[in-house]
């Protein structure tokens, strides 16, 4: 039975499961699933094959949902999912992550969390917010969010995180004790120093596919790369038309592809540039960039795209996918070169994941 | 034992739990402990850290806007009420 792939999106008003057939050009749209509440991430784990939806209910709080059958019925759990009766609120789930021996999820207020028993319980990894910089962790535009987890393929002591406005940590002792990650960074609103240890606008963090060091990110002020697990980063900005964006994919076999959507500057509407859609991408680390709009509306298409919004599938050639603010889905069958609409008028995208299912 | 009335948007989060349950306790808090009891995992949805009622849910004792410290007489009628809101 040939593969084919899931896209999952999460929206402000519940989670949709775009079904595609073997050639991902048909695709049916299911949803909203999660009773309509507001999903921020939604993943499935490839081990388990369990479908995990990340996200809160203004009403009902937050929860990180599960179902086992893709979406046909669903359970959810938020216990543990707490600070303690006399920590701060945990508002929402940002970001739930599978790696290779847990379940993890970044929360608002800033944490991090684990489970171990596929979502069903939820402990605190204490030592994140126990960092000697968390009095002086202060929030993006978006919240004090941890939104980008990064296990490591193999280290279960690894993982990497990024938090807004306070930038990348990583941890090689299974959470206990957490070093920053931003050498390197830029933080052009710090008029003290652009180069603090803390404090970048970490916008997306992703891994390419080259055994567990190499690093990508999109920041508030540009893009990055860092072959050494983050310990130093080099900017790859140049050569693409602005240096603010929100998401980035990885290539899962080439560690030199990365994609990217770059937008105009915050006080500019964080939009695409001139109206005109284009994603980006680098064939070999970030020297050289190439922009690519066939299939893309090129007037008055003034789209967002938020930092979870966009995916690649497995399959070869690889499968890119983004979702905007104002609820078109885009898919590319050919690695980012062309593009077409595979879903339109759903609510506000957050994030857009793709599934290989067999 | 108080006679609590759940809104749907909550019952639809745990399947086959009633819109209409009987629960004990003798404040706010200790029904809402003895609830998740019959339904696990509804405390969550209530309370937030403190513990305190989410802020926008609305509990009513015999009509009368309740915190979680508030008596339940034997008998009540106890509402839980989303806030209402749009967008």
């Amino acid at each position: 039975m040939s593969d084919r792939v899931a896209v999952l999106v999460g929206t402000r008003k519940g989670l949709f499961v775009l079904d595609g057939d073997a050639d991902r050009q048909d695709w049916q749209v299911r949803g909203p699933l999660c009773d309509g509440w507001p999903i921020h991430d939604a993943i499935v784990d490839p081990r388990s094959g369990a479908l995990y939806a990340a996200g809160g209910s203004n009403w009902y709080g937050p929860a990180v949902w599960r179902s086992d059958d893709m979406g046909a019925t669903w359970s959810h759990s938020s216990e543990g999912l707490t600070y303690g009766d006399d920590g701060p609120k945990v508002t929402t789930v940002w970001n739930v992550t599978a790696g290779p021996d847990a379940l993890y999820a970044g929360v608002e207020e800033a944490g991090l969390f684990r489970s171990r028993d596929r979502g069903a319980t939820w402990e605190h990894v204490a030592g994140l917010t126990e960092h000697p910089s968390r009095p002086e962790w202060v929030p993006g535009n978006g919240g004090l969010i941890l939104h980008s987890i990064v296990p490591h393929p193999t280290d279960t002591d690894r993982v990497w995180v990024g938090i807004s406005a306070v930038g990348a940590f990583e941890t090689s002792d299974g959470g206990s004790s957490w070093a920053t990650r931003n050498k390197g960074v830029r933080a052009d609103f710090n008029p003290e120093n652009i180069y603090p240890e803390f404090g970048q606008c970490v916008h997306k963090l992703v891994m390419a596919a080259d055994g567990g060091e190499l690093l990508y990110q999109q920041n508030h002020c540009g893009v990055y790369r860092s072959a050494d697990g983050g310990k130093q980063w080099q900017e790859i900005t140049r050569g693409l038309p602005t240096q603010f964006g929100f998401p980035m994919a990885a290539h899962p076999r080439d560690p030199q592809t990365v994609w990217t959507i770059p937008m105009t500057e915050p006080e500019d509407g964080r939009v695409m540039i001139d109206g005109q859609a284009a994603v980006w991408r680098t064939n070999d680390g970030g020297s050289s960039w190439l922009r690519s709009v066939e299939g893309l509306p090129q007037e008055h298409a003034y789209l967002g795209v938020l930092r979870e919004a966009m995916a690649v599938d497995r399959l070869d050639p690889v499968g890119v996918y983004f979702g905007t603010s104002t609820g078109q889905v885009y898919a590319s069958r050919d690695e980012g070169v062309t593009w077409t609409l595979i879903a339109d008028n759903l609510p506000s995208i957050w994030s857009v994941e793709a599934a290989l299912l067999n | 034992m108080a006679d609590v009335h759940l809104p749907r948007s909550l019952v639809a989060l745990f399947p086959g739990a009633p819109r209409r349950i009987e629960a004990r306790g003798a404040t706010v808090a200790e029904v809402i402990a003895d609830l998740d009891h019959r339904v696990p995992g509804i405390r969550n949805r209530l309370l937030d850290a403190g513990p305190s009622i989410r802020t926008h849910i609305n509990i009513f004792v015999a009509g009368e806007r309740a915190v979680l410290s508030t008596p339940v007489p034997a008998g009540a009628t106890v509402h839980v009420i989303p806030a209402v809101s749009g967008g």
